[in-house]
């Protein structure tokens, strides 16, 4: 690519923290590094990928208002994990973590249980249970 | 603890290979990004469909994480001093020792919970490097080779980010400069570089890798509007673009990156033609860039069907043959 083709379409996606770098040729046929803040295609496919997620966050918080699902499956989905990855950031075993996504299972955990899920959302324990909380809850756009 | 090291931060794009060079660069040894790619031998491709990632494909443009540095390392002999702690606490209390003794110190980290990054950009991606070169009070001064400044995370969050989990959990993984040897034969170690990317591009005896990998994918992505499904096809779609087009494993970004590594080789090692070859590895980026696209079109969902998906799955047939004969020639060159 040459260093004067490169996309400058910015849709603040960088938050204005840098601009991608790109090897380009300039006029001479010499590489040189020129900077995008943003093309169309990433863009696109980037925006896409946050659809997806914020698809199964609104699932999840429809499921968590209706009684089907736990807190913990809504802010799961918020924080793009699965059920193996929070097990890996709980310790427990993956089907165990399961249980914790449906209401039955979550009424039964204890302070000590709440209070580690809590810390992984970045919650209080009150903050967590709060079930109107997710019902006002914002997605990212 | 108030320390900061006179280290000078350089944007670059691409973390493994920004971190090794803005540390080299400490030392005094100046290699530019390219050089280090390179040298590191960081061109690759492989997908690998029984390999999934939220039930996605795994389509890749680079060589595991850590490859790259250990291959400069072993190439141009420096030694590096690699460290992994159970106990995060240790982890940075180690840390802090390095500090106190002026040593620059690369880690591994999540990207997550890194506090100063784009929301946006912020996927659970593990195997993401950045240097700290100082602390002032409770905040570590910090270097990732992806921002355009430098910036800090305080003893907290850098906890955090040393220890997320999941794939390529980092685990407190952290390395420094032991050594720097009197001289090293650069000239050598370009020409190692190019011989092994050479090799895993044209010659591992499996299909799902270098050249062969492309052609592999191009006939899978043929198939996917009629095997998977829209819906199903659009995802797979994306998640091609997102490895190719990322922040820092770039596909064409990497093409372009190899290219400007060929054009500085071609004055190290005294072979002109790379240079030539060097504009033709930027016409197969630009090929790369085609091929985004038309699959960017596809997952925004403006997309006639097959049509596209022929369209892209003969861009990349095309780039497939052309990586091919160019790591074929390029082999000649050095050999």
């Amino acid at each position: 690519m040459k260093a004067k083709e490169v996309p400058q379409d910015d849709e603040n996606l960088l938050e204005g923290k840098f601009k991608d770098p790109i090897y380009t040729l300039d006029e001479d046929g010499n590489y040189t590094t020129s900077y995008s803040v943003g093309w169309d295609v990433k863009n696109a496919v980037l925006k896409n990928a946050w659809g997806v997620i914020n698809e199964k966050m609104e699932q999840a918080r429809q499921d968590v208002m209706a009684g089907k699902a736990s807190p913990i499956k809504y802010y799961m989905e918020k924080t793009i994990m699965d059920p193996s990855l929070l097990a890996k950031y709980t310790g427990y075993w993956k089907w165990t973590v399961k249980k914790h996504l449906k209401p039955k299972g979550f009424n039964k955990l204890n302070e000590e249980a709440l209070k580690k899920y809590a810390d992984i959302f970045d919650l209080t324990v009150e903050e967590l249970k709060d079930i109107d909380k997710i019902k006002n809850d914002k997605t990212e756009e | 603890m108030n320390i900061e090291m006179n280290f000078e931060h350089r944007q670059l794009a691409h973390c493994e290979n920004g971190v090794v060079s803005n540390m080299l660069r400490y030392h005094g040894i100046d290699l530019s990004e390219p050089m280090i790619f390179g040298i590191g031998s960081g061109y690759f491709f492989s997908h690998m469909p029984f390999l999934k990632v939220d039930n996605i494909p795994v389509t890749s443009f680079r060589p595991l994480p850590g490859i790259i540095f250990k291959r400069v390392s072993k190439r141009l002999g420096f030694h590096f001093e690699k460290h992994r702690y159970k106990n995060p606490y240790k982890a940075m209390e180690a840390l802090d020792r390095n500090l106190e003794q002026e040593i620059p110190t690369g880690m591994l980290v999540g990207v997550y919970h890194l506090t100063y990054f784009p929301t946006r950009y912020r996927f659970h991606f593990n195997a993401h490097n950045i240097v700290v070169y100082g602390k002032k009070e409770d905040s570590y001064l910090i270097s990732d080779p992806i921002m355009e400044k430098k910036t800090t995370l305080t003893h907290k969050e850098l906890m955090r980010v040393r220890y997320a989990k999941g794939t390529f959990a980092p685990k407190g993984h952290m390395y420094w400069l032991k050594s720097v040897p009197e001289s090293f034969d650069v000239k050598n170690a370009v020409i190692k570089g190019i011989k092994h990317t050479c090799k895993d591009m044209t010659s591992i005896p499996i299909p799902m890798f270098g050249a062969k990998g492309i052609k592999f994918l191009s006939k899978k992505f043929r198939q996917y509007p009629t095997k998977l499904g829209a819906k199903k096809a659009s995802l797979f779609t994306g998640q091609i673009v997102r490895a190719q087009e990322e922040i820092g494993t770039g596909g064409a970004g990497f093409r372009y990156m190899y290219a400007a590594f060929l054009q500085e080789a071609a004055g190290v090692i005294d072979k002109p033609e790379l240079k030539q070859l060097s504009y033709e590895m930027t016409e197969i980026g630009d090929r790369w860039r085609e091929f985004a696209v038309i699959a960017g079109r596809i997952v925004k969902n403006r997309t006639r069907e097959g049509e596209d998906y022929n369209a892209g799955a003969d861009i990349l047939l095309d780039i497939s043959e052309r990586e091919q004969q160019f790591f074929t020639k390029l082999k000649k060159v050095v050999s």
